[in-house]
């Protein structure tokens, strides 16, 4: 009895924690063109207004002493330009611009996308990845455009013993080349995972509704663990975009500064 | 169940998405399409306004608090200079009190000699006078003693019944009054 009353519970529970993640059309129901407009595109958007809102009408006042929307702009201008001066020196802050470009996207993706019924385009490979590409080639191009073939020697670690040198080099092309891949892919499977994971526990919380007797335990353990996961991704969004932007920075010193 | 996701999935993209969307090639076009005019209008919005405007504030507050700064270093120095020249006074002021205490007390102290000086030399005048006063009337009482002592010499003779002469008496009286 106890055990058809546990599959019937399951046979209820509705499970699709990556339909989340469908690029779907806004307006009608025809194939995902590549000008079409999607939730993707929405959702895009509403990251665009929210950075104006945050940087361009909050920083409006540019008042001496901040209002409280001027001081969050001056703080994430004054954030990530510290980091980039920090990270890649003086002559990287002429780079700020591109960095607070994919800082301000990221993070602003990240946290839309924590909102009920969102679309948080970070969590695809194909947003990344385009980012993370944009990233690796820029760097490379300027690495070569800066410093000639000099920019090579930052596979040939010149501290190194002289035997070890060709082995490191070879590690050091294979760990440069892997970098667009390790950049994206951190970022996108850091997004999918948790909402994916939320969505899971989402699906258990309604089973009060199907079985009360299991229910009674599994519904508000569900429901705790939606709430923390949801606290965890609040600092994951944060944190991915802060990695995103450091890892840029580092690979721009890397291209500025290849000699170690 | 499966058959349920697979409805939804049809329903939704057409395809089949039973795994992840986020492999989906058909999508990737239409992503990477709008994430691109995302990126550009993002990064002009940031270059073109945001960043000159946040970035000036930020530079107009540094260049206000260091003003500040070099401001009130100023007025510190200048309190500084006050306090100083008012020390100054102040030891000035005393030095002169000083000065003048110890003059007022010269020029005081030059007032009594000369008044006590003044007062000696009339009290030595008054008594020499005194005392020429004093020699002139015993000189008179003197004389007046002989006068008197020559009259009364020679009553007595005349009473005793002799016959003074008058040369005689004289010459007794003044011996007498030597002696």
């Amino acid at each position: 009895m106890a055990t058809e009353t546990h599959g019937e519970a399951e046979a209820g529970l509705v499970f699709h924690p990556m339909d989340q993640f469908q690029v779907t059309p806004l307006f009608g129901a025809g194939p995902v063109e590549w000008f079409t407009i999607t939730n993707a595109t929405l959702w895009m958007g509403l990251s665009i207004l929210v950075i104006f809102v945050i940087l361009v009408l909050g920083a409006r006042g540019r008042a001496l002493v901040p209002t409280r929307s001027q001081s969050i702009a001056e703080l994430a201008y004054g954030f990530i330009y510290k980091m980039v001066e920090d990270v890649t020196g003086k002559d990287g802050v002429a780079y700020f611009p591109y960095i607070m470009t994919l800082f301000m996207f990221i993070v602003v993706a990240n946290f839309l996308g924590l909102l009920p019924m969102a679309f948080t385009t970070t969590s695809h490979i194909a947003v990344t990845a385009v980012m993370a590409m944009a990233v690796f080639l820029a760097v490379t191009v300027l690495g070569f455009v800066k410093n000639g073939f000099g920019f090579l020697s930052v596979f040939w670690i010149s501290s190194a013993p002289l035997i070890l040198r060709p082995i490191l080099a070879l590690i050091e092309v294979i760990s440069y080349f892997v970098r667009p891949v390790s950049h994206s892919i951190r970022l996108a499977g850091n997004m999918m995972a948790g909402h994916a994971v939320i969505k899971v526990f989402a699906a258990f919380a309604p089973l009060v509704l199907i079985s009360t007797g299991i229910g009674l335990v599994v519904t508000p353990l569900s429901i705790l663990a939606i709430t923390a996961i949801y606290a965890l991704e609040v600092l994951v969004s944060f944190i991915q975009a802060y990695v995103f932007a450091i890892l840029t920075c580092v690979y721009l010193r890397d291209a500025l500064h290849p000699h170690h | 169940m499966a058959t349920q996701t697979t409805d939804v999935g049809q329903a939704v993209g057409g395809a089949a998405k039973v795994g992840m969307p986020q492999l989906d090639f058909s999508t990737f076009s239409n992503q990477i399409f709008w994430l691109i005019i995302t990126l550009v209008v993002i990064y002009f919005i940031l270059s073109r306004i945001a960043l000159p405007r946040i970035g000036g504030a930020l530079a107009d507050r540094a260049g206000t608090i260091t003003n500040d700064l070099a401001e009130a270093e100023d007025l510190k120095s200048q309190a500084l200079a006050a306090e100083e020249a008012y020390e100054k006074a102040l030891a000035d002021a005393r030095a002169e009190a000083q000065n003048i205490n110890v003059l007022m007390r010269a020029e005081i102290q030059g007032q009594l000699d000369e008044e006590l000086a003044k007062a000696d030399a009339q009290i030595s005048g008054r008594t020499k006078e005194a005392a020429a006063e004093l020699a002139e009337i015993r000189n008179a009482a003197k004389a007046n003693v002989k006068v008197v002592a020559k009259a009364v010499a020679k009553e007595i003779v005349a009473a005793l019944g002799g016959k003074a002469d008058a040369k005689t008496v004289t010459a007794a009286v003044t011996e007498r009054m030597k002696g």
